[in-house]
């Protein structure tokens, strides 16, 4: 009877690893995720968490699902997003912002030498000697944010500005019982 | 295109003839078009460039349905009695889809900081196809945004060239503010000024062409979020619900 029983502990279903990161976004989808409340105690039932903002790991390891928020506007995002591309079976778009570029793409329409500019050289009120920022330690800008799907293949979209809770549950719902996810109507929005 | 329907020369008869939408009997009038008939019995085929006060020009091809195995646009083609129309298919809903992504990636559409959000025919009809993504490579064009009327301004990054404003300034206003210049991927909205400003024009805030646009490219001033978000148009109703058909 005990060979029985851990038989069948080796056989339970393991959890799914989730991956979660915020590139050129506000983290308000990964606030919105948290706003599924106490429906995370029946998440983590089915999951666990690898490299997210929830757990403070750096590195992406190999996971199931993960979940990109924001577009690509600079050269850090675009490694982040291939090793999360190269780490995940399943790469979610999550967000106007990782769907469309969003918010951050508004300065596709501006030079970037003239919005840095702008910003740390050509206003008023600024203190003498300021200038943009050159540290090598800082990832080049992009000349424009783009997409994910412009970058690496993307399994899934969520989209909202943010994705409800209620979105992400039933997406998540969906993935973990194995099915196409499908927002109803109500939780389609783009705003 | 179908042939029209015979005219009747006794003026305007009660609609008897029908012909199929997806399977349901749609009366029409003599002369009326497949899209004007459907809308009119409450059925919903999705359009933008579309709206019953005005001629049909058949632009965005959203409204696409076949006959007869032909693919054509409802809202030129006139119906027939008898004919066998096919709207609301995977295969053409697909296509329009399809068509709504380019429409989003042409332009510069950011719902989330668009005051038009939630009253927008365009978003309305791409929840109705349930288009999740924009599928292709964004343009990001540069166009301008042209501030100068007092009460009204011009967001081109918006604009979907159904040129409704055009025919509202024309039909109804009679003052021809608006009109299409360019081709190809450089097709635009012009205003007729020489200087191509708004604010040298005669449109004003009351005229038929101020509200028509079904996006948020030409927009009242001081109006922002008057309505809250969450309890606008497409928040209660859907584009398919008879009452919001045409946007605003």
């Amino acid at each position: 009877m005990n060979a029985t029983a851990s038989v069948d502990a080796a056989h339970a279903p393991r959890k799914l690893k989730v991956a979660t990161v915020s590139l050129a976004g506000c983290f308000g989808c990964h606030t919105s995720f948290l706003d599924i409340d106490l429906r995370l105690l029946d998440l983590i039932q089915h999951i666990e968490f690898d490299r997210s903002p929830l757990t403070d790991i750096k590195e992406v390891g190999q996971c199931d699902i993960g979940l990109i928020e924001g577009g690509v506007c600079n050269s850090e995002n675009v490694v982040v997003l291939r090793a999360f591309r190269a780490h995940c079976k399943t790469l979610v778009a999550t967000g106007a912002c990782a769907i469309n570029g969003g918010l951050p793409a508004e300065r596709n329409r501006f030079e970037l030498r003239d919005v840095l500019g702008e910003v740390y050289h050509d206003r008023e009120g600024l203190s003498p000697g300021s200038a943009i920022p050159n540290d090598p330690e800082l990832p080049l800008l992009l000349r424009q944010v783009r997409p994910i799907h412009e970058v690496v293949h993307v399994d899934y979209f969520l989209p909202g500005c943010p994705p409800s809770a209620d979105a992400f549950w039933s997406f998540l719902s969906d993935l973990l019982a194995g099915r196409t996810p499908r927002l109803a109507p109500a939780l389609l929005h783009y705003d | 295109m179908s042939a029209p329907a015979r005219s009747d020369p006794a003026g305007d008869p009660p609609a008897t003839e029908t012909f199929s939408l997806d399977g349901s009997p749609v009366s029409f009038a003599p002369g009326e078009t497949i899209l004007a008939a459907a809308r009119r019995a409450g059925r919903y085929i999705p359009h933008l460039c579309w709206h019953p006060d005005f001629a049909p020009q058949g632009s965005c091809r959203v409204c696409t349905v076949k006959v007869k195995g032909r693919s054509g646009s409802a809202c030129t083609m006139h119906a027939v009695a008898g004919e066998v129309v096919e709207s609301n298919t995977d295969a053409l809903n697909a296509d329009r889809k399809t068509l709504l992504q380019m429409l989003f990636v042409e332009g510069n559409h950011f719902c989330p900081s668009c005051e038009k959000s939630g009253n927008c025919l365009l978003q309305a009809t791409a929840y109705e196809m349930n288009m999740e993504d924009v599928r292709f490579e964004e343009f990001y064009p540069r166009r301008p945004v042209d501030a100068s009327h007092p009460d009204l301004l011009i967001d081109t990054n918006r604009c979907i060239l159904c040129e409704l404003c055009v025919r509202a300034s024309h039909d109804v206003d009679h003052k021809d503010v608006f009109a299409i210049g360019g081709n190809g991927t450089n097709t635009h909205l012009l205003v007729n000024r020489p200087s191509g400003k708004l604010g040298d024009s005669a449109v004003a805030l009351t005229d038929r062409a101020a509200s028509i646009c079904p996006v948020g490219a030409i927009l009242p001033k001081g109006r922002g979020f008057v309505v809250p978000i969450g309890e606008r148009r497409y928040d209660s109703h859907t584009a398919a619900d008879p009452e919001t058909q045409e946007g605003p």
